[in-house]
């Protein structure tokens, strides 16, 4: 198959192949250079190595289904994705958010962005050479991770912002986790910071290289980390506040001359700036905090006990129902009863529960957003992540478009890496946190 | 050859060489990706069971750890990268969308990797936690052992 | 209102291209002509209305409409954080429109992938060809009538035991 780098290169230049089986990380991108010597004249990124039919799929499965397709977008924030689906959907129905689950929600945010520049600028340092960043960084997102596991069930994927609210309640033992996890981040990056900031080697490969003027990233429909590196301060966190963020004090770092090396400052910095965010969350799940009282019927019992009549005391749910109590409810599922499951306990002891429960799930009834289409964004790991969806009324949405960020970002490289050496595209590829499930969906 | 109980031997001392330094090519494609880094790292470190050197050519390398979804664009470059190795080689199928296409059941993704190459170990898991990709690697080291080894002057021509 | 004062500008400007411009629940959107996208584009872009970025171009299909592909544009103007979204519908044989990339870069790969998942051509596109299949890729996935799971491999697939 003849390529149109093939078709239009010099008859004396040699054509190499960047890809798709990359170094781990980035891994499925491919980027072909026309090259003279090592300075690059003229190149060509093919994408889609990951296309997973993400969009449709998403037709195919019901609103509350396809929750598990969204995480796997942008893979290294999962829970931003979540945020933005289930808010996009909310947007749709007219839903209105307990206090506490968009607190919740917030913090999750955070910690995931906070996962996403660990990940991508521990990538980033590691193929220009730096292996120890690497190992640190991947030391502080564990800890993050550690926190998201205790009240999610999952490191990763983990589905838990749910339309309405989120799935349960954070674990008790939230705190002391996020607070070491805060600490041991701090702790890496001011240890990388040492290491990265000043280091000559980093620096000649990362100042001055990949230049991208603000005019520029506009046309080409950047945002996030890599357009604020070009001095444009757009965070959608401050544009459009959503959830809690207009009551919260933190700065937009910007850059100045939307070089590498300002990618990488802007999301060093923007990481500082996502754990005061998380540090100042605490105080107001603090205030909010549900008090659940210990005891209460086993399932099994209550059960059997409410085949005659209505259970007087509490039911206990079982371990891996934790934190999505009755009690609970109120303050992480909106009260919306046609939008959001019935609590489990109602689910297992009352007939309207049980039947509330079913038909939520069931294909045909359950959640149907009225006839419409809705945009929502949100700030995403890498910029404006935006959720079109188009419904028709029914329990599946007709369409689902992503708008992912990272598929402008990589749409600029062959524009930056034009007229550099190859070494060069290492840091720049980096630097622009491309994630194969954003970009190819 | 003087014997089985030698070549026996020699079969063991090769599979114990070969098992405890596993080279690794990592064909990262998704979110995987993530808990193979994970695996790879301090935390659980994958190095203390002797296959920590990531070798980023199929030429060097002896176990194709095939990490994250394959789509179909991707299928021919994975059966390059796998008609690369040179013998003995194994592969782990890392992930739900490598063992069977996972989540996505649709016209873009390969159903299950065992389509393509050949598998020898699946670690189920969406992903997978990294617990269980040591436990996977174990498991290849214990049928690497069990597995009778080829070396030069018995390889079979077929 | 903001919202209604950009719809207001956009149909004095334009009252033969303007279709609809209302202001439903969820965001402002305007429905025009496709023949004249380049120019409302152009007019949006430009100052006062400043609507410099392009934040997303796709298509929805409705096979039981005459004019089945629906484009949608959605735009973005950084100085005021303004969203606005542009509809054109197009006819089902031969559904083709005006290629945005003289106004904005991003435009090149957006269109790219419009065309490869819905079949729509672009007018003036440098190099309209497929990105995420592949060549020898027949059918245009994300149309309703493209099934879910025909796949078409690349390389001959083995029989698993």
């Amino acid at each position: 198959m003849t390529t149109r780098l093939q078709a239009q290169a010099r008859p004396d230049s040699l054509l190499l192949n960047m890809g798709p089986s990359h170094p781990a990380m980035h891994g499925t991108i491919r980027i072909m250079l026309e090259l003279d010597g090592e300075r690059i004249l003229n190149s060509e990124v093919e994408v889609g190595y990951l296309h997973r039919g993400f969009e449709k799929t998403c037709e195919h499965r019901t609103w509350f289904n396809l929750l598990i397709y969204t995480d796997r977008l942008n893979y290294v924030s999962p829970l931003i994705n979540n945020v933005g689906y289930v808010m996009a959907v909310e947007k749709l129905l007219g839903l209105e958010v307990p206090e506490r689950a968009q607190w919740i929600r917030v913090l999750m945010s955070e910690l995931s962005r906070v996962s996403d520049h660990l990940t991508c600028l521990a990538a980033m340092a590691m193929e220009c050479g730096a292996f120890t960043a690497f190992l640190y960084k991947m030391k502080a997102r564990e800890f993050l991770w550690d926190v998201i596991e205790q009240t999610t069930g999952a490191r990763m994927t983990t589905s838990y912002i749910r339309i309405g609210g989120v799935r349960a309640d954070l674990h008790a033992d939230y705190e002391a986790a996020v607070r070491k996890g805060v600490d041991e981040t701090r702790k890496v990056l001011k240890d990388v910071r040492g290491l990265l900031d000043k280091n000559k080697i980093f620096l000649n490969r990362t100042r001055d290289i990949a230049v991208m003027t603000p005019e520029n990233a506009i046309s080409y429909g950047w945002t996030g980390p890599c357009l604020r590196s070009t001095g444009i301060a757009y965070d959608v966190r401050k544009a459009q506040p959503y959830l809690t963020y207009d009551r919260l004090n933190f700065e937009v770092p910007v850059g100045e001359r939307g070089d590498n090396f300002d990618r990488y400052m802007v999301r060093m910095k923007e990481m500082e700036q996502s754990l005061r965010i998380i540090e100042q969350t605490l105080p107001a799940l603090q205030a909010s905090a549900p008090t659940v009282e210990a005891g209460g019927l086993e399932p099994a019992e209550a059960i059997r006990a409410s085949r005659t009549r209505r259970p007087e005391s509490r039911v206990r749910l079982s371990p891996n129902l934790e934190g999505s109590e009755k009690a609970v409810y109120p303050g992480i599922m909106a009260a919306d009863k046609r939008s959001v499951p019935p609590p489990k306990e109602d689910a297992y002891t009352t007939i309207e529960g049980l039947i509330g429960h079913f038909k939520h799930f069931m294909k045909g009834h359950g959640l149907r957003p009225p006839k419409g289409e809705v945009y929502f964004a949100v700030e995403g790991g890498n910029g404006e992540l935006g959720y079109y969806l188009v419904s028709d009324g029914s329990d599946r949405p007709y369409r689902l478009h992503l708008r992912g960020p990272c598929f402008h970002i990589v749409a600029a490289l062959e524009e930056l890496i034009r007229g550099r050496y190859v070494a060069d595209v290492i840091p720049t590829f980096g630097s622009m946190n491309m994630i194969g499930g954003e970009l190819d969906r | 050859m003087p014997g089985n109980f030698l070549s026996t031997r020699f079969d063991a001392m090769l599979a114990w060489g070969r098992k405890f330094s596993l080279f690794h090519y990592p064909f990262v494609t998704a979110c995987c990706g993530m808990e193979y880094m994970s695996a790879a790292c301090a935390h659980f470190d994958i190095d203390r069971f002797g296959a920590g050197w990531t070798r980023f050519s199929p030429r060097q390398s002896d176990l194709l750890l095939v990490v994250g979804t394959i789509a179909q664009k991707l299928a021919p470059v994975l059966k390059t990268v796998y008609d690369q190795m040179t013998e003995p080689k194994w592969v782990i199928a890392f992930g739900a969308c490598t063992v069977s296409g996972g989540i996505y059941d649709n016209y873009a993704v390969v159903q299950g990797i065992d389509r393509i190459i050949p598998v020898d170990i699946y670690i189920p898991g969406c992903p997978p936690r990294p617990e269980m990709v040591l436990d996977g690697l174990l498991k290849l080291q214990e049928k690497i052992k069990t597995q009778g080894q080829v070396w030069r002057w018995n390889k079979k021509t077929s | 209102m903001e919202q209604e004062n950009i719809l207001t500008a956009l149909r004095t400007a334009f009252p033969e291209a303007v279709l609809d411009a209302s202001v439903p629940p969820t965001d402002p959107a305007v429905v025009i002509r496709p023949g004249d996208l380049a120019a409302v584009m152009a007019f949006l872009k430009a100052e006062p209305r400043g609507y410099a970025m392009l934040l997303d171009l796709t298509c929805v299909d409705w096979p039981d409409r005459p004019d089945r592909f629906e484009m949608v544009y959605h735009v973005f103007s950084p100085a005021s954080y303004k969203r606005l979204r542009v509809k054109a519908a197009l006819p089902a044989d031969g559904p083709a429109i005006a290629s945005l990339t003289p106004l904005w870069k991003n435009a090149d790969w957006l269109e790219r992938e419009v065309f490869d998942m819905f079949g729509v051509r672009f007018e003036g596109h440098p190099n309209l060809c497929r990105l995420f299949m592949y060549d020898g890729f027949e059918g245009h996935p994300l149309r309703k009538d493209y099934p879910l799971r025909k796949r078409q491999p690349r390389i001959p697939m083995r029989s698993t035991p």
